[in-house]
């Protein structure tokens, strides 16, 4: 970066619109987490976009004084790609919820990340939809009650992780609202990642899923439901750090530390692993009893990067056959002239 | 083979025109024969207009009739303005092709047929139960029977080709029948050959023996009694090339990037038949144009929203069913105001219809077809090479206004040809686009006082930080605004901004009488047909005049003056009406229909009858 380059501070990235969320939503954590880190990037504020779709995250561009594009439901994805392959310079994220990516705008999602478009994508899942006021969502536990499933919901949810896991994305990470300081690590993790980085942010919906991410972040329990991955770190979790998760076969176990059992028995977290079957792994222990909910990066490889390699193949065919001439090309082909 | 000397001694028919159409099984190759032999017609100079048919299905059952692939070319010495209306000589490769094609083949016609193909199990694909070879049926016709398959084998003797292989050459000895008898050099075609099969040489020179060989058939046997000779067309001077209306949309495009002094980006969905634009603008990477296939006709669109909010030239290309996709995001570019153009050629419908087939249907879904309040500027090609002269206009209107544009083609269009002259890069009028750069009092929904256009601001530009979106903006600061009156005043201005851009529409002149009995109004692909007829009932004395419209939003001022000229109006369309709906609405005039929903063109003669009975 340059030297002109201003010191910002959270406060340049605070817009004068007041910020209309309800009180004491999880998505004013994740603003607040979000105008902390992207002063700490030095990227000059004018090269920050924010997209996003519709729901009650996707106002988060409103809030942000960068550029912001507030497009339709589910299509945020696809318009950040447009923006970043016409304008790969720019610094894109993605504000999306769980509704937005995994529901109507899915294929964008999945095709987004199988492509490694450069984009910064936060999902805010707090496996409701807020925004029409209360009806289940694509990462809705089983059997939700909710305003359209009074008798409980029949759909098996989405594990955000796992399907971005399947679509080969290249940087996989989750984080909580609350979790300020972890969070905060993990987008500045995102923001160095080349190519797609995917984060989801587990969120409370204090009006309509009151307490939805409560058993695996409230203090007494949430050492012993989740654990924070770390590249090189063994996987190590519990109050008393005394639990750990090793390979058996095929299968993810938990293991207690002591009688024998060691660090060295532990999986090593390697976020560069080459084969996405094992953040895969690591993404299957949500939910299953006794297992802790992963939180950090999963998944960080390079590959190659979409927009990168787009004007990589215009800048050779330009090396191989010149610039265009448009005189040339009107020309092309058997023509003829009439005297 | 004979010599020359051998030769019977051969009469030599000079002609105005004349209309050919091969036609046979969908794997054939009638459409490549038939590209050949326009390509070598333009290339002689005349002026001509082609109408490619095929079936959706790209290999229905060989010999059936949903299989047959046709493709007519109407050439000649004077204005060529249709495919022609009936056939002259008809090449017909199977009994389902004859079937299908024998009635548009004009009485004395020339009608090739080939025998090999008349078997009784051909038949019985055909759904014939008696050969129409031996029952008189084709009496009135020139009819020669041509063992095509057989002829060609012979002739590819020496080749050591697999039977197959030396079939599939079979359309060649037939394109070179035609070169004899229309008295056209082969060379065009064996350039092609060589530059098709560059890394096959064998599969070349196979094609360049049968068409020889059918060459030579012609001139050793005495069924020909007599060639034929167009003369070139006295087109205005000039370089010309032979262009269909996909390949001049890609350019135009192209043309449009470089007079905005814009990159250009696609984003599109592959859709029949609308995928040749991609494909075209693919190649042309030396351009800077960034193409990129999306995973559905939504993301298409909206890829080209975010590449315009980038400060890209974005287009997006589709066909009917996609137009309807994407019809969410073209209301999200009219309330962020960034200039798109999407591009519908449109197809038979509703739903998938008849994918091949061309229709004018989509023009309401053009005006109107978003929810609330959302006019687009619509445009409309009138011919094959008019798609070249669109796409600049409306990119030139899409910038200018901050608007996206639709535009209009249809599958007769973007898969027929014609003679286009070439334009000097030179002689383009360029539009180059101004970003905004001044942070000093900038408001994002501020207005150019005569456009109406908001300033484009590009990310990246320092001191522009704003935000833009779906939701209802306030006049000037572009914030999120419910306020009623804003809304209204919102509503009103998005509404003016279209309407402005009738300044830069040019005022109709009739073609024909400018005033009189009877005027015909259409707009995009029948252009050629209501021409043609028009000429016709002039020349018979009838008071006619034609209106043509390139914009149908906003319309042409002086259009609703022009439609009291004429006693009559009469609004030709391969719709139920459209047009017609509109004019009726907005003019309060009495026009009456003419309509076609067949998945094929207007005749020159339907619209002659539908003259005459107008003026009745």
């Amino acid at each position: 970066m340059t030297a002109a380059l201003p010191v910002y501070s959270k406060k340049d990235f605070q817009t004068d619109q007041e910020v209309r969320w309800c009180p004491g939503c999880g998505d004013y954590a994740i603003l607040s987490a979000v105008q902390s880190v992207f002063p700490e990037l030095g990227i000059p504020r004018e090269k920050f976009v924010v997209v996003s779709g519709i729901g009650c995250s996707s106002r988060f561009p409103y809030y942000m004084n960068t550029f912001g594009f507030h497009t339709i439901h589910g299509r945020a994805p696809a318009v950040a790609t447009g923006l970043k392959l016409a304008r790969p310079e720019l610094e894109v994220w993605v504000a999306t919820g769980d509704g937005d990516a995994l529901s109507i705008g899915g294929n964008h999602t999945i095709h987004m990340l199988r492509r490694n478009v450069g984009l910064k994508v936060l999902l805010f899942n707090n496996r409701i939809y807020g925004l029409t006021k209360g009806q289940y969502s694509p990462t809705s536990e089983r059997g939700k009650k909710a305003k359209s499933t009074p008798y409980g919901s029949l759909d098996r949810p989405f594990n955000p992780l796992s399907l971005a896991l399947g679509a080969e994305a290249t940087f996989v990470a989750r984080s909580v609202d609350v979790f300020q300081p972890h969070l905060k690590s993990v987008l500045r993790k995102a923001a160095a990642h080349q190519g797609s980085a995917f984060i989801e942010i587990l969120q409370n919906c204090n009006i309509f899923n009151d307490g939805a991410w409560e058993a695996l972040t409230e203090k007494d329990v949430r050492d012993d439901r989740t654990i924070a991955i770390e590249h090189g770190n063994p996987l190590v979790f519990g109050k008393n750090k005394d639990k750990g998760i090793r390979l058996n076969g095929l299968e993810l176990e938990v293991v207690s530390l002591g009688n024998g059992v060691t660090e060295q028995d532990l999986i090593v977290h390697d976020e560069k692993h080459p084969n996405p079957a094992y953040a895969f792994l690591l993404s299957r222990m949500d939910g299953v009893p006794g297992f802790p909910t992963p939180l950090g990066v999963l998944r960080a490889v390079d590959a190659p990067v979409y927009e990168t390699e787009m004007n990589e193949q215009i800048h050779q065919v330009i090396a191989k056959k010149g610039k265009g001439d448009l005189g040339e090309l009107l020309k092309a082909g058997d023509t003829w002239e009439v005297r | 083979m004979s010599s020359s000397v051998d030769a019977p001694p051969r009469k030599r028919e000079i002609l105005d025109s004349a209309v050919i159409r091969f036609c046979g099984d969908s794997g054939d190759g009638m459409q490549i024969t038939g590209s050949q032999f326009t390509n070598t017609t333009a290339l002689f100079g005349n002026d001509l207009a082609t109408f490619p048919d095929f079936p959706a299905e790209i290999r229905a059952p060989a010999g059936t009739l949903p299989g047959v692939s046709g493709f007519q070319i109407n050439f000649g010495t004077k204005d060529v303005f249709t495919p022609g209306d009936t056939v002259d000589a008809l090449i017909a490769m199977n009994p389902a092709a004859l079937k299908m094609n024998l009635a548009d083949l004009r009485s004395n016609g020339i009608l090739i047929v080939n025998v090999d193909n008349f078997k009784d199990t051909d038949l019985k694909k055909a759904q014939m139960t008696v050969n129409p070879l031996e029952d008189h049926s084709l009496d009135r016709y020139r009819l020669f029977p041509v063992e095509l398959g057989k002829l060609t084998r012979a002739a590819l003797r020496e080749l050591g080709l697999d039977a197959k292989s030396m079939d599939r050459c079979k359309n060649f000895f037939a394109l070179g029948m035609c070169y004899w008898l229309y008295n056209r050099s082969m060379d065009s075609t064996y350039r092609w050959l060589d530059e098709k099969f560059g890394k096959k040489p064998l599969l070349a020179e196979a094609n360049k023996l049968a068409m020889k060989a059918g060459y030579a058939y012609c001139d050793a046997t005495e069924a020909f009694q007599t060639s034929y000779e167009i003369p070139p067309a006295k087109l205005a001077p000039g370089f010309y090339r032979n262009i269909s209306g996909n390949s001049a949309l890609a350019l135009g495009f192209v043309a449009a990037a470089r007079m905005a002094e814009l990159p250009l980006f696609q984003g599109s969905y592959p859709i029949t038949p609308a995928s040749d634009i991609l494909h075209e603008l693919s190649m042309f990477k030396e351009f800077g144009v960034m193409t990129f296939q999306a995973e559905d006709e939504i993301a298409a669109i909206s890829s080209v929203i975010g590449a315009a909010y980038g400060g890209a030239l974005a287009i997006t290309t589709t066909s009917g069913p996609g137009m309807a996709l994407k019809t969410e995001a073209i209301g999200l570019a009219i309330a962020v105001e960034l200039p798109i153009v999407i591009v519908d050629v449109q197809r038979g419908g509703p739903s998938t219809g008849l994918p091949t087939k061309t229709e004018q249907a989509d023009l309401l879904q053009a005006l109107f077809g978003r929810n609330s309040e959302a006019p687009v500027p619509v445009l409309a090609a009138a011919t094959p090479g008019d798609c070249f002269w669109i796409a600049l206009e409306a990119s030139r209107i899409a910038v200018k206004y901050m608007v996206p544009v639709i535009v209009l083609t249809d599958g007769y269009l973007a898969n027929g040809a014609e003679p286009w002259r070439i334009p000097d890069p030179g002689d383009l009028a360029p539009f180059p686009v101004v970003f905004e750069t001044e942070p000093e009092g900038f408001l994002p929904y501020s207005r150019h006082p005569e456009t109406l256009a908001r300033p484009w601001a590009v990310p990246g530009t320092p001191g522009l930080e704003h935000r833009v979106g779906g939701l209802e903006k306030q006049d000037g600061t572009g914030n999120v605004n419910y306020e009623p009156l804003n809304h209204e005043k919102m509503i009103h201005l998005r509404a003016a901004k279209v309407e402005a851009i009738v300044r830069d529409v040019p005022d109709v002149v009739p073609a024909g009488d400018p005033g009189g009995d009877l005027l015909l109004v259409g707009w995009g692909s029948t252009y050629g047909a209501i021409t043609a007829a028009l000429r016709a009932a002039r020349e018979r004395g009838r008071k006619v005049g034609h209106v043509h419209l390139r914009h149908l939003n906003p319309l042409p001022k002086n259009l609703g003056e022009v439609l009291k000229r004429y006693r009559k109006v009469v609004v030709p369309e391969m719709n139920l009406g459209q047009l017609l709906y509109v004019l009726r609405a907005k003019y309060l005039v009495d026009a009456e229909g003419f309509n076609k929903v067949q998945g094929k063109p207007f005749k020159q003669s339907e619209i002659e009858a539908r003259i005459e009975e107008a003026l009745r």
